[in-house]
């Protein structure tokens, strides 16, 4: 790479910056597929099952999928650490930040109105 | 056929509107006939209207929102002449109809004015600064333009066909749901921001690709411009907040169309939850006006106090920290409305902690006027202005950040008060000093002195005259967009305030004036190094107006105030730089994607709103279609041969070099 | 001023620390400076995280409103979890044969473009087939979006999706069109790689979605 290509980082999901063989890239794709497969029946498997504290499974299938996202991000879009990504890296960690303040700041505060809020027949009803 | 339209449409009945039609219809009648008839269509089709010259994009973005601030204020009289005149009175402003001029007032001057005009300058101003040939992805840039005035069109057309939405800039439910609105008014505001929306996004898709990715030679970020940095901070929200206002209009728009219930009183929707998403997109969005504001103010105060910016890194800083910490807030715009002591704390904290970067910023810029050797320009003029108005802005904001004070003051004029002095304050004089700014360097003549000085007295007179009022009666207990009162001591303010708008008028007609005159004496106000205000950055290395291909060779960068530098080494070693060795250059092709698509648009907005169906499929086939023909060309650039390249650089260097020459002289 | 040093003078020579033509130097750098698949890949990538904002604001209606059935079913009683499972078997599967199309376009081998792309497009139109068999069906049984603001929500995040996935699909035959057409030319590889990116994209999403708003749902 141009010194010029090193500074301005990799194309998010670029396989030719590494210039591997073909080959070795298929190798890159089984391997995600095969996690992330094996992922989805364990999510499946928690969500069905009465062998896990029933309590703590919205919280699994959260840590499975997130666990999942990350496989796609390495094995498919070929997401790294490594300096050629940093601008890929720092737009989904901003990405990232926004979509949790958005969700979590949303259920935090409705959850808040929603407590201090006379249901909502009832209020229709005053209206009449 | 035509759905819900009809010749009821056509406000006959409704003397105001239908003149203010007429009036507007024929002027623009009138303008496109003398275009015409002088021959200028080809000229404004090949250069403008299908151009993807990210300076010719920026300078119709400054065009509309210039255009749409006459509509918007013209809106404002009518409100400020309404409320002076309805004491004991209803005025001369019937109730449906004020409710639309404020609603249409507020959701021009956001979205078709302030957001236009930051746009057109970061537009106009960023790839020069950064020393490359335009942004990342031009004909994209064309479409979010066209799209973008598809959207104040509409807008506009609602006050001949139809009516406009009665609701607020912000369509609140359960009153913007069709239960209670049934009209097209709320469709109207809802398509005309999900279409300009699109454009907006990829306004912001493409800057943050160009500051981040294209930059000259050595440029490094911490060498860039601030206007560029606030340039990466507001389109970076742009791209993470503009989502959230397309996701939430869509669910408005669902449960008006398709009877969903996220927003409706029955069957279980939220209210509340519009508010909740709508700010957390809107309070950003204020960020996203004012950032670049602070940009052109960093850059208008070091270039006329003639010294680098005060404290580069703590405003890099403060810049990034506004950012982040701009999506931390946004629950204060609805203190009132229940959550409870624990979040609206925790929201109030986080909104007076939001003061603090710009509190750095201010101390910087006035740092950086300190020790230097001040020219009071109008730009520098309308950036005093704003350090005054805007901390007073703000401190009333920090006032509104306290949950307690603001049970009191929500939703009185106390707060239309605060969001107008921050908001002209702030996005609009900075908008202003840009203009006045980089006028030169766009059109090649400078802006007339004495008249731009008149309109900033003028503005700021007039500005404080019509708010400072509103502070007091808001605190008074008025509450905002009243359409007639029986409160006494209200009154007298709001006369005043009335006054302070007709003083604003003033300001303006001397800013149209200023136009006039600068065009009519254009040679003697003419800028002929393309570098009138002895510059600091990139911009100001090119030709006033710059070639297409704005730098014959792309600079090298090895410091912040790029221009400055070599500047100093040129004037001390008395001589120009060497001539570079020319070669051709590619740049992209122009193309009609973006005007046609945005043609499309309006169709299909229009369609959707009046609930013709068949108008609809053809016209999203048409702008589908567009893309793939669009997509099928093979030429994408156009190659300008090195000699032409040559011919045109040589020019501004001659110019430059007869400058140098007098300098010497003169010394 | 405009020409300044570097370009064609010194500079450039001594940090390079190569002793490259004048002439050759002024080309390389009045081109471009970064090429022009990095570009238009992160601007895509940009767009893409501002889509999942977008599925993050319709997700956090859903999730306020998901207890809102408004006297109706609930998840539990709707969401058919085998279908379901055939839906991201499919969706997964697509994303792969898809990695397998880029790997094709990149080594400019049709046979492996054209097979996987055409795979890639079966299992995406089985993916939407069988979620518009499942919203048919939750309509017929008077559980459709106006039921309920909980049931708004859910066909709203799931059928938003369900929007990207058709579009990608219109998308992913106008590629092979093209790819046809001209060939393995730089800008068609560069649509193909935003393409494959807004594939896996929709995957990441659906991970999200099948956890968060079926399995979940069907669980509490």
């Amino acid at each position: 790479m141009s010194p010029s290509e090193q500074e301005r980082g990799a194309a998010p999901d670029d396989e030719l910056v590494g210039g591997h063989e073909a080959v070795l890239e298929i190798g890159v794709y089984l391997i995600g597929l095969g996690l992330a497969t094996l992922l989805t029946i364990v999510s499946f498997f928690v969500a069905q099952t009465t062998l896990v504290w029933q309590p703590s499974i919205p919280v699994a299938l959260a840590v499975l999928a997130i666990a999942q996202m990350g496989i796609h991000l390495v094995f498919f879009l070929h997401m790294t650490t490594g300096p050629d990504n940093v601008n890929n890296a720092m737009a989904l960690a901003f990405g990232v930040l926004i979509v949790l303040l958005v969700i979590i700041g949303s259920l935090w505060i409705m959850a808040h109105m929603n407590h201090n809020m006379m249901p909502m027949d009832q209020i229709m009803q005053m209206q009449r | 056929m035509f759905g819900k339209l009809s010749w009821a449409a056509i406000p006959f009945d409704q003397p105001i509107p239908l003149i203010a039609a007429a009036m507007v219809g024929v002027m623009i009648m009138g303008v496109l006939a003398w275009v015409a008839l002088k021959g200028w269509l080809p000229y404004l089709w090949q250069e403008w209207i299908t151009s993807v010259d990210h300076k010719r994009i920026g300078i119709m973005y400054t065009l509309l929102a210039m255009v749409m601030l006459l509509r918007g204020f013209a809106d404002a009289i009518m409100m400020r002449s309404q409320q002076a005149l309805a004491f004991h009175s209803q005025g001369y402003l019937p109730p449906e109809h004020y409710n639309q001029i404020f609603s249409a007032h507020g959701t021009l001057m956001i979205f078709f004015v302030a957001m236009p005009f930051v746009i057109g300058l970061m537009n106009f101003v960023v790839p020069l600064q950064l020393g490359v040939r335009d942004v990342a992805f031009p004909t994209l840039n064309s479409v979010g333009f066209w799209l973008t005035a598809t959207g104040a069109l509409l807008v506009n057309i609602s006050l001949v066909v139809g009516e406009f939405a009665r609701t607020g800039w912000l369509p609140y439910p359960p009153l913007s749901e069709i239960t209670y609105s049934p009209g097209v008014g709320v469709d109207y505001y809802l398509w005309a921001l999900e279409i300009s929306g699109i454009g907006t996004l990829l306004s912001g898709v493409n800057l943050v690709t160009t500051v981040l990715k294209l930059r000259a030679p050595g440029m490094t970020l911490m060498r860039m411009p601030v206007f560029c940095w606030t340039t990466l901070a507001s389109n970076l929200l742009i791209v993470a907040a503009f989502p959230i206002l397309t996701a939430t209009l869509a669910m408005l728009l669902l449960d008006r169309y398709l009877g969903f219930h996220f927003f409706t009183n029955e069957a279980g929707g939220n209210v509340m939850m519009f508010m909740n998403l709508i700010w957390a997109w809107g309070h950003p969005e204020v960020y996203i006006l004012v950032l670049p504001a602070f940009g052109v103010f960093s850059e208008v105060i070091s270039t006329f106090s003639r010294k680098p910016l005060f404290g580069y890194r703590s405003m890099v800083a403060a810049t990034m920290a506004i950012c982040v910490l701009s999506f931390t807030v946004w629950l204060h715009h609805f203190f009132t409305m229940g959550a409870g002591a624990d979040v609206n704390a925790i929201f109030g904290i986080a909104s007076m902690l939001i003061a603090i970067p710009t509190g750095v910023k201010i101390f910087n810029w006035l740092f950086t006027m300190y020790g230097g050797r001040v020219v009071y320009s109008p730009s520098l003029l309308w950036s005093i202005g704003f350090m005054v108005t805007f901390v007073i802005g703000g401190i009333t904001g920090v006032l509104l950040a306290e949950p307690p004070a603001d049970f009191v003051l929500h939703n009185s004029l106390f707060l239309v008060a605060h969001f107008h002095n921050v908001i002209i304050g702030g996005v609009l004089f900075g908008a202003f000093a840009g203009y006045t700014y980089w006028f030169p360097k766009a059109f090649g003549f400078r802006l007339h002195d004495g008249l731009g000085k008149a309109a900033f007295w003028c503005w700021i007179v007039g500005f404080y005259a019509a708010f400072m009022p509103l502070y007091v009666v808001g605190l008074m207990g008025m509450t905002r967009r009243m359409q007639h009162y029986d409160v006494a001591a209200w009154r007298p303010w709001l006369l005043i305030a009335a006054g302070g708008a007709a003083i604003i008028l003033a300001g303006i007609i001397m800013q149209i004036a200023q136009l006039a005159v600068s065009i009519r004496r254009r040679e003697e106000l003419r800028d002929v190094t393309g570098d009138p205000w002895d510059g600091r950055s990139l911009e100001w290395a090119t030709s006033s107006p710059p070639p297409a291909f704005n730098f014959a060779v792309l600079p090298r960068v090895d410091g912040e105030d790029a221009y400055w530098r070599l500047k100093q080494r040129v004037r001390q070693q008395a001589m120009l730089v060497a001539e570079p060795v020319y070669t051709e250059i590619e740049m992209p092709r122009n193309s009609p994607t973006g005007f046609i698509c945005a043609f499309f648009a309006t169709f299909m907005g229009f369609a959707l709103i009046w609930h013709i169906w068949w108008l609809v499929a053809v016209a999203a086939v048409g702008a589908y279609a567009t893309f793939v023909v669009f997509a099928w060309r093979d030429r994408h650039e156009d190659v300008i041969p090195a000699d032409f390249v040559a011919r045109i650089d040589r020019a501004n260097r001659d110019a430059r070099g007869e400058a140098l020459a007098g300098l010497g002289t003169a010394r | 001023m405009t020409g300044f040093e570097a370009i064609a003078g010194r500079e450039v020579l001594n940090r390079a620390g190569e002793s490259w033509d004048r002439h050759a130097v002024a080309a390389h750098t009045a081109s471009e400076l970064v090429s022009k698949r990095i570009v238009v890949g992160y601007g895509f990538w940009i767009f893409l995280l501002s889509d999942i904002v977008m599925f993050s604001a319709f997700f956090a209606s859903y999730a306020v409103l998901v207890d809102q059935t408004a006297g109706g079913p609930a998840g539990r009683d709707l969401f058919d979890l085998r279908n379901v499972g055939l839906e991201t078997a499919c969706l997964l599967l697509s994303s792969f044969t898809c990695g397998i199309a880029s790997i094709g376009a990149q080594a400019h081998r049709g046979s492996w473009f054209y097979s996987a792309m055409a795979v890639t497009f079966v299992l995406g139109a089985t993916f939407v087939g069988l979620e518009v068999r499942e919203f048919t069906s939750l309509a017929a049984q008077g559980a459709g979006p106006t039921r309920s603001a909980f049931l708004s929500g859910f066909f709203t995040v799931v059928g938003c999706h369900g929007l990207h996935v058709t579009a990608g699909l219109l998308w992913l035959l106008t590629m092979m069109a093209q790819v046809f057409a001209k060939g393995y030319r730089a800008d068609i590889l560069r649509r193909v790689l935003c393409f494959s990116m807004f594939w896996h994209f929709l995957d990441i999403v659906w991970v999200g979605l099948f956890s968060m708003v079926y399995l979940i749902g069907a669980v509490t």
